[in-house]
């Protein structure tokens, strides 16, 4: 192994070009990355280039406590590689993708199957091979893709003694939309607003990723007034998210108070997305080189008295709910995700918070406005349903009050510049704390200055192992209450 | 659990009174764009920034003069106001009520006489979407007669999620919520759809999902209706077709309405339900009529609030 090679460093939201960036052969390339994971460093992306006539491997890695960031790449290869996943679980999935798209094989993979099965055979992505536990009182129970409530679709795939789940697998895909496929080429005319839909209860955090990365391969950032107004609608996003989720959990528990009550703040908190930007998921506010709408001081007046109202009625809604021995008592150790295997899996996110992992981009890899403002890390150890709903409770809390301090201080001036043109052969790379967790997104531009490739990882491909986890050894009625505590997305992963 | 309920029923009745009464949206939402057909005089700035296609213009060389044709297609449209941004004869409005019977009910299209240098002047035809009301109104009325002679005045409604960004599907929650209580209309969201009477379809329908999206159809017991959600289950929205997606709804399966919007909010989903069953007057739909207000707008009278 050649030891002189080491990866090279850079921040959330800057760009280097692609030619500074290390390339080992595959197998070195392998071991380099585990070296790194193995002192602490976590995998934020890991997805192949095409290249001359074969594939390079990138895995773009998180030095939490460094915040910082390291890239490197193998050189292009074809065939196979020893997998990264048997000595790293944390990338699973993404060795899976890499697979599907590039047709690199990982070797050793425990679980080596596509990860959306793109459809050209009319077969859905149930129809592959799962894995199964036999024996004589085990049964196995298939559920959707076409659920009972009004959620995305998805197939879950127990395994179960009577109750008790022994293994749960989940398969997606059934929402591939091409996503980063059309992005191929790009900045296209559709782009910016396609990034608003990669998962649409994300609005902000994507579309926040993306210019973010535009503005890196320009050189550049975004105005302040322009960051400040992408932190507010980034926090008024993950209360309206937090909220509409504390009050489906007490729906699944039928603590009908609060399900009542958190159905109309969602509303509220996005009805002041709204009065930013005229879209209740704010579509249109982020813009690249900054910001669509404005906030004036008018509206911001009305804004403030809002927020303050809604805020006041969700402290009331979750005081309800946590005064209810009822609720605390179905939700504490239901589900739970041990810290270390939290850590293993890569969990981000509330969902890693629950585990007692301190672990949130808006602190441990500040870009924009949280490089002046920072929201305190929620955490909560257990694991447990109880500490994902404890964690999105201090979160309320502490965005409200980020949003108060924030509003009582705008930055003034410009909220939009001018880009130049991406560079050529550059990689950027974009990390935004969505509610969901990390939103990763990784930019390589072409000689031209185009999308040679755009790699989008949503918090939920990380978090979905997390929730095959929580419900090993829990009842499978448990796995409602389970999978709200969670509350992934179907179509951020799915792309 | 008494200081809960105390405070619970402190808060009162948050119902909105919604279809009675207006829809309340702020003045800033963004809904249908609004173009001032007389006066337009070049569509191809709109055309060229808005990112779904809604707006088209089609140049033809005629025998005596050139004309072009300029399309508003709703049912394309993200209401990203990109076009309002670059053309004066462009108006962002905060009207979300857009629900239509027929997909071509969401087409407005006008013809000018083209210029040489490429702007359009005097308007030729606006092919009127009040022609086709009372087609649609004959089609409303024998809907309505048929839905309710069958299912009286409740309605079971299966949501089909068929590959959308989950948008659509978080104001479908809202129906559900205290302040637009789709029950009390007598209409429910049910978990089968075996049960159900509709199915409420968001896309674009990805491949993956067309068979699953089959199978729920034909488990779907007749009469049974379609209403497709949002622009991409009209039309395909901002992904259209490519290799891993079907477009609109209506390229799988037959769709009776068509609530365009990205996503619709609650009041224009409430709007296209109670449109499909015949609920409001198919009138109340057609972009030329105001929106009205009051009790007018029902056919029958709204079922008590107690």
């Amino acid at each position: 192994m050649n030891t002189t090679l080491e990866f090279a460093l850079l921040a959330n939201a800057t760009s280097l070009p692609w030619t500074a960036i290390p390339a080992w052969p595959a197998a070195d390339f392998v071991l380099a990355t585990a070296t790194e994971l193995n002192r602490g460093a976590r995998l934020c992306a890991w997805f192949g280039v095409p290249e001359s006539a074969g594939t390079c491997l990138v895995a773009v890695l998180a030095f939490d406590a460094d915040n910082t960031l390291a890239v490197g790449r193998s050189q292009p290869f074809t065939g196979a590689y020893p997998a990264l996943t048997t000595i790293h679980p944390q990338a699973h999935l993404f060795e899976r993708e890499v697979w599907e798209q590039h047709g690199l094989k990982p070797e050793g993979h425990p679980w080596l199957k596509p990860v959306r099965r793109a459809n050209e055979t009319g077969n859905a992505p149930a129809n592959g091979e799962f894995f199964r536990v036999e024996g004589g009182e085990v049964h196995e129970v298939a559920v959707g893709p076409v659920h009972a409530g009004i959620i995305e679709p998805g197939h879950f795939r127990f395994q179960c003694a009577g109750e008790e789940v022994l293994h749960l697998e989940i398969a997606l895909g059934y929402q591939h939309r091409g996503v980063e496929e059309a992005l191929t080429g790009g900045p296209h005319l559709a782009t910016m607003c396609q990034m608003e839909t990669v998962a649409g209860d994300t609005t902000i955090a994507h579309a926040t990723a993306h210019a973010t990365i535009l503005e890196a391969l320009a050189g550049t950032e975004a105005p302040l007034r322009a960051q400040w107004l992408r932190a507010v609608a980034l926090e008024l996003e993950r209360l309206a998210n937090h909220t509409g989720d504390m009050g489906a959990l007490a729906g699944d528990v039928a603590f009908l108070p609060t399900l009542s009550a958190c159905g109309k703040i969602r509303g509220d908190f996005l009805n002041l997305t709204a009065l930013i930007c005229g879209n209740r998921f704010g579509r249109g506010l982020v813009r690249p080189g900054g910001c669509g709408r404005d906030l004036e001081s008018e509206r911001a007046t009305q804004l403030n008295e809002r927020l303050k109202s809604a805020l006041a009625d969700t402290q009331q809604a979750l005081a309800w709910f946590w005064d209810a021995a009822s609720v605390r008592a179905r939700f504490e150790l239901t589900g739970t995700v041990s810290h270390r295997q939290a850590n293993e899996i890569g969990l981000v996110g509330p969902a890693a918070r629950a585990c007692g992992l301190v672990r949130d981009v808006r602190y441990d890899h500040p870009a924009g406005w949280h490089r002046f403002a920072q929201a305190p890390v929620a955490v909560w150890p257990g694991g447990d349903v109880f500490a994902r709903a404890k964690v999105r409770a201090l979160e309320i809390e502490r965005s409200g009050e980020y949003l108060r301090e924030q509003m009582a201080a705008p930055a003034e001036g410009e909220l939009r510049s001018e880009l130049a043109p991406p560079a050529p052969g550059t990689l950027a790379v974009a990390l935004v704390e969505g509610w969901r967790g990390e939103v990763c997104h990784v930019a390589l531009t072409n000689a031209a200055g185009r999308f040679r490739r755009y790699k989008i990882i949503d918090p939920s491909f990380h978090n979905w192992m997390g929730l095959a986890l929580a419900l090993r050894g829990t009842a499978i009625s448990d796995f409602p209450i389970c999978n709200k505590s969670f509350n992934l997305s179907y179509c951020g992963f799915d792309l | 659990m008494f200081e809960t309920l105390r405070q619970s029923l402190k808060i009162g009745v948050v119902t909105t009174s919604y279809p009675d009464t207006p829809a309340e949206v702020s003045r800033r939402a963004r809904g249908k764009p609004e173009i001032d057909w007389a006066n337009w005089r070049d569509a191809r700035p709109a055309a060229a920034v808005c990112p779904t296609g809604a707006i088209e213009c089609r140049d033809e060389a005629g025998t005596l003069a050139a004309t072009r044709t300029a399309t508003l297609d709703l049912g394309k449209c993200i209401f990203c106001g990109l076009c309002a941004d670059v053309d004066p004869a462009i108006r962002m409005t905060p009207q979300c009520e857009l629900a239509a019977r027929s997909r071509q009910g969401l087409r407005h299209t006008a013809q000018y006489a083209l210029n040489d240098n490429g702007t359009h002047q005097r308007l030729l035809a606006t092919p009127p979407a009040a022609a086709s009301a009372e087609a649609l109104a004959a089609a409303g009325r024998e809907l309505q007669t048929r839905i309710q002679s069958l299912l009286g005045r409740s309605l079971h409604i299966r949501e089909v999620d068929a590959g959308s960004c989950n948008g659509c599907e978080v104001e479908i929650h809202g129906l559900n919520s205290p302040v637009y209580d789709l029950e009390r209309f007598g209409i429910h969201f049910v978990a089968s759809p075996r049960h159900a009477d509709m199915l409420l379809v968001t896309g674009p329908v990805t491949r993956n999902m067309e068979l699953a999206l089959r199978k729920t159809y034909a488990a779907t017991p007749d009469p049974r209706l379609v209403v497709a959600v949002g622009a991409c289950g009209c039309s395909g929205g901002i992904f259209g077709v490519n290799y891993a997606t079907r477009g609109a709804v209506d390229a799988v399966i037959p769709v009776d309405v068509y609530i365009p919007g990205c996503p619709p909010n609650p009041h224009a989903l409430l709007h296209g339900i109670l449109l499909a069953i015949g609920r409001l007057s198919p009138y109340a739909s057609s972009p030329t009529a105001a929106p009205k207000s009051g009790r007018a707008l029902f056919q029958n009278p709204a079922p008590p609030q107690d």
